[in-house]
């Protein structure tokens, strides 16, 4: 008997293909079809691109390239590493920078004092916690991308029309 | 066509044919029966026959995820819509020929009471051998009489994570130790896991975990479980192979992110059934399925979706009363 040897295809942003949506009797828009590594491809690093949404909550795709500025949050958010490897630096801030209903990710301007939390170092595949309240920045050495679980914010970036399918 | 919203009170599991060596069972004016290859299903104004793999494979993820978000259509005739504490049991309601013959018949239940009948059944009809969460590669058949049967199978609890997995107190991670080897079709998926370094006493904040890897020795398919949680956000990743055993009828917007490898969708209008859109999503496509269709998926390779719900309660209720659009969004 044939053994067949599987191999698992993972995209990248230096390698991709999309797929799409072929439409038999609907929008195409009602779909909003796009793809992570695309938008990584044309987004400015850590520009935090919502890729999905339903109502508040959203999902955020980045590039992940140099460092990032830096990020508060009041409630915890989850990041994926979708290619290449990103650190994560995590610091408690000496009071809350935020209220408590408060949503999404924040950015902090200047050089926020905090105690020093810790480190993940994310690979492909990797989810790591971004802990309620905690201060965060991410790094990456080579052009990597992200996605984020949050929630709507002054952070997220919405431009629907240039990353998703329109037409059938 | 009866539309009937009180509670059905009536259960009955009937002795095992002599021939089969199966039980029978009624819920409501609903009854259920199966033989060496069929299911039967009757109601008061029709009939119906499904083939028992198929059937026990739909009736396993009705089981498996509390009877899930919105519609799981077992085929285009049968099926059941979550009511979030009452089930709405149903033959033709979503199927213009039936509806127009006036065959189609729905009643309600209590959850609570429904589901013990549903595992009661799943038990009694999978025999020695056959998993139905698992592809059809990877498990026996559910034909013949009565042998044997596969609760340690049947019983499996769906992974729901409180915040992330692998936290203290939490989903812990599949190892080969904890009996979750690495699938046949995910063999070449890295195992490393992340550097992670915590100060001291932020050892329960700062965490991470290898999510494909955890994703590699899922022993079950199109079985979404919770990895992480936002408020009413839920990461619900899963592994797919072969065809979701049911259309999936949405009552709220559910998005799907392609991890990796690709899966072909079809998509139908939710109330009639005909045909909209077929998706085709590869690695890195995310695609929302909007409120008003049925999907089922189509993969030939094991492959890992990322499958994204916003469990807010109030969702339902608002696209009913046309207070949130059935897409995510407009542009």
């Amino acid at each position: 008997m044939t053994t067949v040897d599987y191999k698992t295809e993972f995209g990248s942003v230096a390698d991709f293909e999309k797929g799409g949506v072929t439409i038999i009797n609907d929008n195409p828009k009602n779909y909003v079809f796009s793809n992570i590594y695309d938008v990584a491809n044309t987004s400015a690093p850590y520009e935090r691109v919502v890729v999905a949404i339903n109502r508040e909550y959203v999902i955020e795709a980045a590039r992940a390239e140099g460092a990032s500025p830096l990020y508060t949050n009041a409630h915890d958010e989850f990041v994926l590493c979708m290619d290449g490897e990103v650190e994560v630096e995590l610091m408690k801030p000496e009071v809350a920078l935020l209220p408590s209903d408060a949503e999404g990710a924040h950015l902090v301007e200047g050089e926020a004092e905090g105690q020093k939390m810790g480190r993940l170092v994310l690979g492909r595949g990797h989810q790591g916690l971004l802990p309620a309240g905690c201060l965060y920045r991410f790094s990456s050495v080579k052009v990597s991308v992200i996605s984020v679980q949050s929630i709507l914010g002054p952070v997220s970036v919405q431009k629907w029309a240039d990353i998703c399918q329109t037409e059938a | 066509m009866v539309n009937d919203t009180s509670i059905q009170k009536h259960f009955a599991t009937l002795p095992q044919d002599n021939e089969t060596g199966y039980k029978s069972f009624e819920m409501g004016s609903f009854k259920f029966s199966r033989d060496e290859y069929f299911a039967y299903i009757t109601w008061p104004t029709g009939s119906h026959m499904m083939s028992i793999d198929a059937f026990l494979r739909a009736l396993m993820r009705d089981v498996a995820w509390g009877f899930f978000y919105g519609t799981v259509n077992f085929d285009p005739v049968f099926g059941t819509t979550n009511l979030y504490g009452q089930v709405e049991m149903f033959a033709g309601t979503y199927h213009d020929s039936y509806k127009e013959g006036g065959l189609d018949w729905q009643e309600r239940f209590e959850s609570e009471e429904l589901m013990p009948m549903f595992k009661a059944m799943v038990s009694d009809w999978t025999v020695e051998g056959f998993d139905p969460f698992a592809s059809p590669m990877e498990t026996n058949d559910a034909f013949g009489a009565k042998n044997g049967d596969n609760d340690e199978a049947v019983q499996r609890a769906r992974v729901t994570a409180k915040r992330m997995v692998g936290l203290d107190g939490d989903t812990p991670l599949r190892t080969d130790e904890s009996g979750f080897p690495v699938n046949r079709m995910f063999a070449d998926v890295d195992q490393s896991q992340p550097v992670v370094q915590a100060e001291p006493g932020f050892e329960d904040q700062v965490s991470a975990y290898n999510l494909y890897g955890y994703l590699s020795r899922s022993d079950v398919t199109w079985n979404p479980s919770v990895c992480s949680v936002v408020k009413e956000s839920l990461f619900c990743p899963t592994t797919e192979e072969y065809i979701l055993p049911v259309e999936h009828g949405n009552d709220r917007v559910e998005w799907f992110i392609q991890l990796s490898d690709e899966i072909t969708w079809e998509v139908k209008d939710k109330e009639s059934g005909k045909p909209r859109a077929i998706v085709t999503m590869k690695p890195g496509d995310v695609s929302a399925m909007p409120a008003d269709i049925r999907h089922q998926g189509f993969s030939n390779k094991r492959s890992m979706l990322l499958v994204w719900e916003n469990a807010s309660p109030v969702i339902p209720d608002l696209i009913k009363k046309g207070e949130s659009p059935v897409v995510p969004v407009e542009f």
